[in-house]
C-alpha cells in the first residue's frame, strides 16, 4: 500500500537516513541543544563577502558533510532537494551548483526541510532515486534584510515575533540497507488560512496548518497521538505551540504536552532574546538533524512525527494587506530494530 | 474539508488572549528618558551655537548637522540598533533616528554596489518621511500664504 487517506504516502520501501547533520550559528550555538550540533560557526559570515553566499556556503558544507561521512561522492549523490528562505532559494541552487548534484529546488518557507523528506522518501521509494539529499537552510542576515529591516536599523520587535535561525540541517536518504533510521510515511498538508495578518506572529498563522496536517495523518494512518513518543513540530514558537495544544483539544483529538515539543520553542533560552522563538527553513532542519535524529538513534525515542510548517507570505503579499497562509508537512521517522 | 474547530474570529480571539502584549509602561518610560536626553543634548547644542554667535538660522542647522553626524557614526559602529532596541521611539523619533534610518540600508546594501544597492536603498526607510514631510511642509507653506493677511 503505497497511500492511505486522502494525504499520507506510506513507503513500500521506506528510505533510510544513511546520514545527517547539521550546522548552527553562534547564537544558535548558545542556545539549550548546543552540544546537539554537529558544528557551530563562529563567524556566521563563513569567511564570504557577503550573507547570501556565507548561507550557500553553509549549505555546501552541510550537505558534503553528509556525503562523506556516508562515503557518497559527489558524482554518486544523486539528488538534492532543498530550498531556503532567499528569493529564488539561491542560497540551495548556488550550493548545488557547486556540489555539481542534479537539484530539485523546494520551497515551503520554514517547512522546507519536511518537504523534502516527504518528496525524497517517495522519489526512493518509488525506485526513481536511489539517494536523495534533503536539506534546507535560514541564515538570520539573508532573512533580516528580505523580510524585516537592515540590520542595524533601531527598532523594536513584539513578543510575537520569532528569531530567523542561522542553520543548516541536511540528510541523506538511500535505498541501500543500512543506517538505523527510516522514514515510514510522509504527509502533504493543505493551505490553511485563518486570516491572521500580522506577518510577525508566524506562530498563530502556521498552528491552525499544522494541526490540519497532523489531524489528517492521524486519520489517514489511523494512529493517535499515544502511537508516537514524540511529536516535533517546527517552526510554531513558545505561542505557536500553545495555540495548537488548544487547537487539538478544542477538536476533541488532544496532543500529550509532554510529548509534543517546537523546534523553534527550543533553539533558543527564554533570555537569549528570540522573543517567540527561533524559526526559518534551518531551524527544523538543524534540529532534527542534530537533536531530534540522534535521540532516535540513541534509542530515547522510537518513533517520531516531525512536521514541518511555512508561513507562505512575502513581503508584497504582506504589504498588500493579505493574510499569512500556513502549510505544513509531516514525516514518521521510525528507529529501526 | 475543514477540520478546523474555530471559526477565524473565534480563532482570532484565541489568538489575542494567547499572546503576550508589549510592555508599553516600561517602553513608555524608556522612549521618554531616552528621547528626552537626546532633546536635551539638541538644545545644549544650539545654546553652545548661539555662544558662538553663529546666529538665529544657522543655529539649529549647526545642532541638526551634529546630531545627523552622531546618529550616522552610532550606526556604523553598531551602536544605535542598541540604543533602538531599548528605547524604541525615543530614539527613532529625534533626528538621530532619522540618520540611523538612512545609514542602515546605506550599510546594509553596499554588497549590491553603490547605485541599485546604496543608491536605490537609502530611503527606502526615510522616503516617507521625506515625501510627506515636504509634502505637508507644502501644504502649510500655502495656508500660510494665503492666510497670512489675517495672521500677521
Amino acid at each position: 500500500m503505497s497511500r492511505m487517506g486522502s494525504q499520507t504516502f506510506v513507503y513500500d520501501r521506506p528510505p533510510v537516513i544513511a546520514a545527517h547533520r547539521s550546522i548552527a550559528g553562534p547564537k544558535e550555538g548558545k542556545g539549550p541543544l548546543a552540544a546537539w550540533f554537529d558544528t557551530v560557526l563562529e563567524d556566521d559570515l563563513l569567511g564570504q563577502k557577503s550573507w547570501e553566499l556565507a548561507e550557500m556556503e553553509m549549505v555546501r558544507r552541510c550537505v558534503q558533510a553528509a556525503l562523506n561521512e556516508a562515503h557518497v561522492t559527489d558524482e554518486q549523490a544523486q539528488a538534492m532537494l532543498g530550498g531556503d528562505l532567499n528569493n529564488q532559494i539561491i542560497a540551495s541552487s548556488f550550493a548545488a551548483r557547486a556540489l555539481g548534484v542534479p537539484f530539485i529546488g523546494l520551497y515551503g518557507a520554514c517547512s522546507t526541510f519536511v518537504q523534502a523528506l516527504v518528496i525524497g522518501s517517495a522519489l526512493i521509494s518509488g525506485g526513481y532515486l536511489d539517494n536523495a539529499v534533503c536539506v534546507a537552510s535560514s541564515h538570520y542576515c539573508t532573512a533580516e534584510r528580505q523580510f524585516r529591516f537592515p540590520l542595524e536599523l533601531g527598532n523594536q520587535r513584539p513578543p510575537q515575533a520569532s528569531w530567523t535561525a542561522t542553520a543548516c540541517g541536511c540528510a541523506l536518504l538511500s535505498n541501500e540497507d543500512h543506517g538505523g533510521l527510516r522514514v515510514t510515511s510522509g504527509t502533504v498538508g493543505r493551505i490553511i488560512d485563518l486570516n491572521i495578518s500580522d506577518a510577525n506572529h508566524m506562530g498563530a498563522a502556521m498552528a491552525p496548518a499544522v494541526f490540519d496536517c497532523i489531524a489528517a495523518h492521524m486519520a489517514d494512518t489511523g494512529r493517535t497521538a499515544d502511537d508516537y513518543d514524540l511529536i516535533a513540530t517546527g517552526d510554531l514558537g513558545w505561542i505557536g505551540r500553545d495555540l495548537l495544544l488548544e487547537l487539538a483539544s478544542a477538536a476533541d483529538m488532544p496532543l500529550p504536552p509532554d510529548r509534543l515539543i517546537d523546534c523553534g520553542a527550543s533553539l533558543f533560552y527564554q533570555e537569549q532574546d528570540a522573543h517567540a522563538g527561533g524559526s526559518g527553513c534551518g531551524c527544523v532542519a538543524s534540529v532534527a538533524c542534530g537533536w531530534l535524529m540522534k535521540r532516535l538513534e540513541a534509542g530515547d525515542i522510537r518513533r517520531l512525527l516531525l512536521v514541518g510548517s511555512g508561513a507562505m507570505f512575502s513581503p508584497t503579499s504582506s504589504q498588500q494587506a493579505q493574510s499569512v497562509p500556513g502549510i505544513a508537512y509531516a514525516a514518521c521517522i521510525e528507529r529501526r530494530d | 474539508m475543514s477540520r478546523q474547530p474555530f471559526t477565524p474570529d473565534q480563532y482570532k480571539e484565541l489568538v489575542h488572549k494567547l499572546t503576550p502584549p508589549s510592555r508599553m509602561l516600561r517602553g513608555y518610560w524608556r522612549a521618554f528618558w531616552v528621547g528626552g536626553l537626546i532633546c536635551c543634548v539638541g538644545q545644549a547644542l544650539t545654546l553652545w551655537a548661539e555662544q558662538l554667535n553663529l546666529g538665529e538660522i544657522t543655529a539649529p542647522m549647526f545642532t541638526t548637522s551634529v546630531l545627523v553626524f552622531v546618529g550616522t557614526t552610532l550606526t556604523g559602529l553598531g551602536v544605535y540598533d542598541v540604543i533602538g532596541k531599548y528605547a524604541g521611539a525615543g530614539s527613532a523619533i529625534p533626528v538621530t533616528g532619522f540618520a540611523n534610518s538612512v545609514a542602515a540600508p546605506a550599510i546594509e546594501f553596499q554588497r549590491e554596489g553603490a547605485i541599485m544597492g546604496v543608491g536605490a536603498r537609502l530611503f527606502t526607510l526615510a522616503g516617507p518621511v521625506l515625501a510627506y514631510g515636504i509634502a505637508s511642509s507644502v501644504a502649510v507653506g500655502i495656508v500660510y500664504w494665503l492666510l497670512r493677511g489675517w495672521v500677521l
